[in-house]
């Protein structure tokens, strides 16, 4: 630990999967998927088109029903199975050009059970508009969702998965759609939260190199882990290649990346081995 | 009601001198704002084509009440109708059959099924009042069942409107701030089968689509927050009503079908304003 206040990236709070598994229709999506992500760690998701990665994030905010269990634990407390906040950022809206809904509208939404045709109240505003300063999308507030741009969307909804802060931050392809600077400027926002609020961070990614670039981590997903850990290890890995059709070279990831932090790693493993 | 009797009488209009006007023009200040608050959220659920079929499942729902004996049908065709979205709900969630196709092959075979039963015998015209409607014989009675109706729909759409506004924008976003989507949708759908079934005999299965989606269409091209939108649609559904009602009056024309003209005026205004 750094010593200068227990905040900063602790390690010691994580999210956990055990044994988690889906099955749609009665065929098995995914099985047997043992995660450990740990709070400030941004950990990124990869994998070839129909590997569960979607199916993934769809189980653990609780929409499809899934075999096993999604934990997380706090520090300090091994049995502390509080349920998880977990903040979640959409590949897409369902949205035709006529929406009305605004930005305004979505936090007040989220936020309260106050009708929106009734109104939206003063709390709910100032909250939008503190988190969306956090992601620098103030000036969006009351624009209507339908008109303002994919990039600008993808800030307005993270900054709505910050709403409450989250213990775990889900984002499926943010970037799917953006260009490369609008790419750029947001896994810098996403990498910057995470250090600020000491997140845990599973990123679903196709871009291979960004991800490996921003991330601390690095999951090759097909039906089941494959295979886990820093992101130049998990790239150069031949599996890689096997899976994609394509590997990397050292050069081509050399510099991309600082050393990954892996300290943390062992400290949220330790106790839980017994719980198991 | 005596209140508005004694009001309705004291205006210098021929039409305002009969009771069944006024008992006509209560339906309509209650059928017309409820259409138009479900109209809105099934037009952000991309619904339009359910709440087709859910009119056109009257036919079924009356050739079974007809079977039954049922001096009053509603019992039938409001049961079949909510049994009718359940089993839509169920075949777009578990089968892989796409939802328009779905909702097309069970419209056909509420409608062939209801016009085989009805026609029977060749006593079809005998139910004609149905597919166009008829508001004028509504009796106070009735009016006491819609009024009912309409607080459950408030209550409802105060408690949980923003819940099926989540929803509506992205099921997996709004699993993951806790609302149980799925729950959401079928409780939806069934408000709206048994809003629909009830009001066919006043406004005719034939228009009944046309009330729900058109003030919401309308307000959509104007709107510029989901307030206004909400709101927006209320108020011209409320105006496209008692311009229908009282125009129908002078005209000697069916007055659901006139309603739907005044609300389609509106929507091609609405159009116009839009474009400049």
């Amino acid at each position: 630990m750094n010593g200068s206040g227990a905040i900063r990236s602790c390690g010691e709070c994580c999210t956990r999967l055990v044994d988690f598994g889906v099955t749609l229709r009665g065929r098995s999506v995914l099985e047997g998927i043992g995660l450990h992500m740990h709070c400030g760690e941004l950990t990124s998701l990869i994998g070839p088109n129909g590997a569960g990665k979607t199916t993934l994030l769809r189980a653990m905010v609780g929409e499809l029903p899934h075999t096993g269990t999604l934990r997380f634990i706090h520090r300090g407390s091994i049995e502390n199975t509080t349920p998880l906040r977990i903040g979640y950022v959409p590949q897409k809206l369902e949205l035709d050009r006529t929406s009305p809904t605004t930005v305004l509208d979505l936090f007040a939404g989220a936020l309260t059970r106050w009708p929106l045709w009734v109104g939206t109240r003063k709390a709910v505003r100032n909250e939008a508009l503190e988190k969306l300063a956090l992601v620098g999308a103030e000036a969006l507030l009351t624009r209507r969702i339908s008109e303002i741009s994919v990039g600008q969307l993808q800030r307005v909804l993270l900054a709505l998965a910050l709403s409450p802060i989250p213990e775990l931050l889900l984002l499926d392809e943010p970037v799917a759609a953006l260009d490369q600077g609008g790419m750029e400027r947001f896994y810098q926002t996403v990498s910057q939260m995470r250090t600020e609020y000491d997140l845990s961070i599973l990123l679903v990614s196709h871009d291979l190199t960004s991800a490996a670039q921003f991330a601390d981590r690095m999951i090759l997903l097909n039906r089941t882990v494959l295979c886990d850990g820093p992101p130049r290890e998990v790239l150069l890995n031949p599996l890689i290649r096997q899976t994609f059709g394509f590997g990397f070279t050292e050069q081509e990831i050399a510099g991309r990346r600082p050393v990954p932090r892996e300290l943390e790693h062992e400290q949220c493993a330790l106790p839980m081995e017994g719980a198991l | 009601m005596s209140l508005l009797h004694s009001l309705l009488m004291n205006l210098p209009f021929e039409w305002a001198q009969y009771d069944f006007m006024h008992c006509a023009l209560l339906a309509v200040l209650l059928v017309c704002p409820l259409l138009a608050l479900l109209g809105c959220l099934v037009i952000n659920n991309q619904m339009a084509f359910f709440s087709e079929a859910m009119g056109h499942s009257a036919l079924t729902g009356l050739a079974l009440g007809a079977l039954l004996g049922l001096a009053d049908p509603t019992v039938t065709i409001v049961g079949f109708a909510v049994l009718l979205a359940v089993a839509m709900f169920l075949l777009r969630r578990y089968s892989t059959v796409p939802t328009d196709t779905s909702i097309a092959l069970v419209m056909a075979f509420v409608v062939a099924l209801g016009v085989v039963l009805l026609s029977r015998g060749g006593g079809f015209a005998r139910y004609s009042s149905y597919l166009i409607g008829d508001i004028l014989t509504i009796t106070s009675k009735e009016l006491g069942l819609l009024s009912g109706l309409a607080l459950i729909v408030m209550i409802l759409w105060t408690f949980l409107f923003n819940a099926f506004f989540f929803v509506s924008l992205n099921r997996s976003l709004a699993s993951s701030r806790g609302l149980p989507a799925g729950v959401l949708e079928v409780v939806f759908s069934v408000l709206v089968a048994v809003v629909v079934a009830v009001s066919i005999p006043w406004v005719g299965l034939l228009v009944i689509n046309s009330m729900l989606i058109l003030p919401a269409a309308t307000s959509r091209n104007l709107a510029g927050n989901t307030r206004r939108y909400v709101l927006g649609a209320v108020v011209i559904s409320l105006l496209s009503g008692v311009l229908g009602l009282i125009s129908s009056y002078y005209w000697n024309t069916a007055t659901g079908a006139t309603i739907v003209l005044w609300a389609c005026g509106f929507f091609a205004v609405s159009l116009v304003i839009r474009k400049r």
